[in-house]
């Protein structure tokens, strides 16, 4: 891949200079067990804007989407130090309710998860969890958040079907209702779109550039193009470290680091 | 590859395997294929007897009549097959929640944790457990103490029996669940006992009924623990689990080796009647795994 490639990617909305912090990341370490996985990461993610992480493969940019929703806790031989501030509470201390936490920052997965059920109790799993809702509120919550994920129209007649029936791109833009239909704060997507076929991607990145006007997003992807179409910041990541982080523009035309230059080039990764 | 144009010149000459080689290949397939057919021979030279003995001994009355006692003539299996079914049915309602939630822990909670291994470990030593041994158990612990055979301890021990299998079908179905799922169920705020709810067993409900049917199947026809335990008895059957229960696997093995032609005539009719249930059982889980 070429800077020239790189460059003539649409490119995104410029960054909004005035947005919030809505992540701050101070001195975070990361272990699996004995293996230093994350080595004193600082940075700030915005509030309605997209930030895309990159670097090579083992580079720790999925630890550190992992770090987000705590979802790390599940595995007893992970831990993490440091400081995670999410509207005024450090969330990766204990007197945090992780539940709760993963209820306010959603994740989307590499591979489309649709769980064992029918479409509709897919997308309305989140909110019955939190919300005691009525049927006809649960019913527009969850046309609501299939519309925003641009599926409502290809489901909107199967709705009691299994959502094992769609195909892979279906599958995804369902995880994304189910998670959007819960309305939090922050969506990490982890290499969303890595298991599906050009047109699906294309589908679901128009998708996340739409759904930055109401949440915060952190994607993990290893295709540049992607993050440079579709991001306002990126971040580079290389062997655990945080190299280098700025607006998207900055990092693939005049990055300041030269192993940024030598990744964002395709001189190795 | 300077000259795309010239012959191909194989390093390997032809004729280079051995005579001896394909005459050892040879012998092989027929070794395995005779081996093959002795097996199914014999199988279908069982299942064959068994048809033919056992179909001439179904009737109406195999079905509506309890079993005759020595000397009288006809006499059917009814006491015999509820009996059976209840005990079995009773075993699979004793063990299917121990072992659906014992497997659920092992698959779910006890990962990498000593106990789980423990665990884990005996209860595959009581899959292979010989039945008469578990029938000796229940003997002491149900049947002395009480003073006498009872239906309880008959499906106390097919539980026993019918426990490890569900333990183990339903841990290894859990274990089939992509944990990406779990992960997904978690993500969106779901506790564990949630995700393991309307998640996991959900993913895995095909199997987990799977297990239950072969465990079922397995102790339709067991009859050392019940030699032990329920014993049998010659009434028509009453809701009375204290007292011995008339079974068809105890009633067989009494009346196949009786003097009265009858009585070997409803040990065979018994035998098919088993033989189907467990065949049918089976394909029945097969089929459900399959459709998954």
């Amino acid at each position: 891949m070429s800077q020239m490639a790189v460059q003539d990617a649409p490119s995104a909305a410029a960054p909004n200079k005035d947005a919030q912090v809505c992540i701050g990341v101070k001195n975070l370490d990361f272990y699996y067990g004995g293996f230093h996985a994350l080595k004193n990461i600082n940075m700030n993610f915005f509030d309605r804007q997209v930030t895309a992480m990159i670097g090579p493969s083992g580079c720790g940019k999925s630890t550190l989407l992992r770090v987000f929703n705590r979802i790390y806790s599940l595995y007893p031989e992970q831990r993490a130090t440091g400081e995670v501030m999410l509207d005024g509470r450090n969330i990766i201390s204990d007197n945090v309710d992780i539940n709760e936490l993963r209820a306010r920052i959603g994740m989307v997965f590499q591979k489309p998860t649709p769980f064992p059920m029918s479409i509709y109790d897919n997308c309305a799993f989140g909110m019955r969890l939190y919300e005691k809702l009525s049927k006809s509120e649960l019913d527009d919550r969850v046309e609501q958040a299939l519309r925003k994920a641009a599926l409502w129209d290809e489901v909107k007649d199967k709705l009691k079907q299994s959502g094992m029936g769609l195909s892979g791109g279906q599958q995804q833009r369902m995880c994304i209702a189910r998670t959007i239909a819960q309305q939090p704060d922050v969506i990490l997507f982890d290499e969303p779109t890595s298991a599906l076929d050009p047109i699906s991607t294309g589908k679901i990145e128009e998708l996340i550039e739409e759904l930055r006007a109401d949440f915060s997003i952190v994607i993990v992807t290893h295709n540049m193009q992607q993050a440079a179409r579709i991001s306002q910041y990126t971040a580079f990541m290389y062997l655990g470290e945080l190299i280098e982080f700025g607006p998207t523009t900055k990092i693939f035309m005049e990055p300041q680091q030269k192993r940024t230059l030598d990744y964002v080039t395709g001189r190795f990764g | 590859m300077s000259d795309a144009n010239a012959a191909p010149q194989g390093k390997i000459k032809w004729g280079r395997v051995r005579q001896s080689r394909r005459i050892s290949d040879k012998l092989l397939r027929v070794f395995a294929t005779t081996s093959t057919m002795l097996a199914v021979f014999v199988l279908f030279w069982i299942l064959g007897m068994l048809i033919w003995k056992g179909g001439q001994g179904i009737s109406v009355d195999l079905f509506t009549k309890i079993t005759p006692g020595p000397g009288s003539q006809g006499g059917g299996l009814l006491n015999a097959i509820v009996g059976s079914i209840v005990l079995t049915f009773l075993g699979i309602a004793i063990a299917t929640p121990i072992g659906v939630m014992a497997g659920t822990y092992l698959a779910e909670y006890g990962k990498g944790s000593k106990l789980a291994d423990l665990v884990r470990f005996i209860n595959d030593i009581l899959l292979s457990a010989p039945s008469i041994l578990i029938g000796l158990f229940v003997y002491v612990i149900l049947v002395m103490p009480f003073q006498g055979y009872s239906g309880w301890a008959g499906s106390v021990a097919l539980a026993i029996i019918a426990l490890p299998v569900i333990v183990r079908t339903t841990e290894d179905m859990l274990r089939l669940v992509p944990n990406s799922l779990r992960e997904a169920g978690a993500a969106l705020g779901a506790p564990p006992s949630i995700v393991i709810r309307q998640i996991s067993w959900r993913a895995a409900k095909a199997g987990i009924v799977t297990g239950i049917l072969l465990a079922l199947a397995r102790i339709a026809g067991e009859t050392a623990p019940l030699l032990f335990t329920a014993l049998n008895n010659s009434f028509w059957f009453n809701w009375n689990l204290t007292g011995g229960i008339s079974n068809l696997p105890v009633t067989i093995y009494a009346f196949a080796s009786a003097p009265y032609d009858n009585w070997q005539q409803l040990a065979w009719a018994g035998a098919l009647l088993i033989t189907g249930a467990i065949l049918a059982l089976s394909i029945g889980a097969r089929s459900l795994l399959n459709r998954k």
